[in-house]
């Protein structure tokens, strides 16, 4: 199990990058948002792995998985759902303004 | 009650942000009412919490829940003069906005610099690795929209590059923190230092791995090599106030570096060792390198603003890779320099712009002598401050001096060179004075603020030197920090 989830989180961030690198604005904001998939399966991952475990208090509970990661990948996904929200926006505004959607700045800019 | 009066920097613009978008939002006079009532009330906090802070560190649980399980806040000598330096940027940025009508120029200024300073002040007083991850964000976004301020293509596309590579940041972060949570089981600072100080043999690659992409995350904030290409592009591109407040904010960067690597991954621990300082050293020597000859090569003002930020930011990290009092002491000094010189340069640059006509530029003569002060003091010239910081940094290298020296040496000889070349060309060529009409005068009032900063640090140097000192002791020493935390002794599992 472990090795699936390393195995898809070094796919989404490789992804990830690639796209990011090809410096158009459509593929750069695509890139973010695989990049944002991976690290948050890597936060989740970092309480361990566990199948079948509840993390709220449960009187049938053998036992419990880590909850304090899931909180903090809540708070990851909605923090970059916004930023996302505002590129997106910035990069329509740019284009709409410039007529092309390069994300590199012309050298001396 | 002190302890409540902790989260009032936090609460007091996350407040008043709101209220300005939704209540004034078609009244600009009512906003910069507001507004700049708001700084200054946030400016009298932050030199109360100031002088309350030197009784030592004191902790506000939020939700009175205890550490490490719950979210706290801790203000220290460090935190307080952060929030200090904010405020009263953020008040002679407002002066400066509302003098020259910047903040007419587009849409909600004022609640997105509210929003800016929740985000600043609450990075400066949160003790949760997490929380700071949060406050990066929010100001992260605010600087964002304040970025696009008055809109424009080249400021766009700035804009989106700005973000673009902001957001790997973050991701960066991210991926730092789930690590660091992962071996040790906490993310409370004071919790972590303590857990890091006795990690088992076989989690220290994990810790290594986690201690340098925190770094490489504050590295992009403070615009540390290789990971400063973004703000040349952004600060020249920005609009002038919202520039000159960025210089707060690649000192976020600077000050979390401190934070972290003073609280968490001190010199003397087994995980990490000299990884930290030995990695900052050299990347600040590099920075220091890029700005100089940056400035040497800008041929724009805002441009040679930039690099001159860059620069600075050089010769601070420069002083924190020592971790030692003295090489603190240096780093905090010449961070407030830092912060008001930069902010003063860019400020003087967007006057200068909108005053330059074909016709010439009006009101030469209050400019050329305004950019003269500015110049001296980034470039570390005497009488000015900057050259007090830098000879401060110079003598905690002094065991490297060959290298050190002559790197400090080398590029502030740049500096003088680039910035002597752009005055002459602003204000040696060209026609003559068209009008005598001075710059307006709030928008002036703000700039003389600055210098007038930068001359009472160089004249009252000493005392300022001296409580620099006990701050940087409080740093290094951070027994009185973790013991604040009121950490509870967990029984070896």
């Amino acid at each position: 199990m472990e090795a699936l989830i390393a195995a898809t989180i070094g796919l989404l961030t490789a992804g990830g990058i690639y796209l990011m690198l090809r410096a158009r604005t459509f593929p750069v904001i695509l890139g973010l948002t695989l990049l944002s998939y991976a690290v948050n399966v890597f936060i989740f991952v970092s309480g361990r792995l566990a199948v079948n475990l509840p993390a709220i208090i449960d009187k049938t509970a053998t036992g419990y998985t880590d909850p304090l990661p899931q909180a903090l990948v809540l708070t990851a996904i909605v923090i970059s759902f916004g930023m996302t929200a505002v590129i997106v926006l910035m990069a329509l505004g740019a284009w709409l303004t410039t007529g092309h959607d390069r994300v590199d700045l012309e050298d001396g800019q | 009650m002190l302890s409540h009066w902790i989260i009032a920097p936090v609460v007091l613009p996350a407040v008043l942000a709101p209220l300005i978008v939704l209540a004034f939002r078609r009244d600009l006079t009512l906003q910069r009412v507001f507004s700049t009532a708001g700084t200054i009330a946030l400016l009298v906090l932050a030199l109360s919490l100031l002088v309350s802070s030197a009784k030592g560190p004191e902790l506000y649980r939020l939700g009175d829940w205890p550490a490490p399980f719950g979210i706290v806040l801790m203000l220290d000598r460090l935190s307080a003069l952060m929030l200090t330096l904010t405020a009263g940027l953020a008040l002679v940025v407002q002066l400066y906005t509302i003098g020259t009508g910047w903040d007419a120029r587009g849409k909600h200024f004022h609640a997105l610099l509210q929003f800016q300073l929740m985000g600043l002040n609450g990075a400066f007083l949160t003790a949760d690795a997490f929380n700071l991850f949060v406050f990066f964000e929010v100001l992260l976004i605010a600087s964002y929209a304040l970025m696009i301020h008055g809109a424009g293509g080249d400021r766009l596309r700035a804009g989106v590059q700005y973000v673009a590579f902001n957001l790997l940041g973050s991701s960066l972060f991210l991926i730092a923190l789930a690590l660091l949570y992962s071996v040790t089981g906490t993310l409370n600072m004071a919790d972590l230092a303590v857990r890091i100080a006795t990690i088992p043999e076989g989690d220290i690659a994990l810790i290594r791995v986690g201690a340098v992409l925190l770094m490489l995350v504050f590295a992009i904030k403070g615009a540390l090599v290789p990971l400063q290409f973004w703000l040349p592009g952004t600060y020249a591109n920005a609009p002038g106030p919202v520039a000159a407040l960025f210089a707060i904010m690649t000192k976020v960067g600077a000050y979390a570096t401190i934070r972290i690597g003073t609280l968490v991954f001190p010199p003397d621990v087994a995980a990490t060792g000299t990884l930290i300082a030995d990695l900052l050293f050299w990347g600040a020597l590099a920075t220091l390198v890029v700005g100089a000859v940056g400035v040497l090569g800008a041929t724009t003002l805002p441009r040679l603003a930039a690099f001159a930020a860059i620069a600075s930011m050089g010769t601070l990290f420069l002083g924190v890779s020592s971790f030692t009092t003295q090489g603190i002491t240096a780093a905090l000094y010449y961070m407030i320099h830092s912060t008001l010189a930069g902010a003063a340069l860019f400020l003087i640059a967007d006057l200068i712009r909108t005053r330059q006509g074909a016709q010439g530029m009006a009101g030469k003569g209050v400019l050329a002598c305004l950019y003269f002060a500015a110049a001296i003091a980034l470039a570390g010239m005497p009488p000015l401050s900057g050259f007090l910081g830098k000879l401060m940094v110079m003598q905690v290298w002094s065991q490297h001096a060959a290298l050190v020296w002559s790197v400090i040496l080398a590029s502030s000889f740049l500096m003088i060179l680039g910035l002597a070349r752009m005055g002459s060309n602003l204000f040696w060529k060209g026609p003559e004075d068209v009008t005598s009409a001075l710059p307006q005068p709030v928008a002036l009032t703000g700039i003389f603020a600055l210098v007038a900063g930068l001359v009472a640090l160089t004249v009252f140097a000493g005392p300022v030197t001296a409580w620099l000192q006990t701050t940087a002791e409080t740093a290094i020493d951070p027994a009185a920090y973790i013991a604040a935390n009121d950490l509870p002794i967990m029984e070896a599992k």
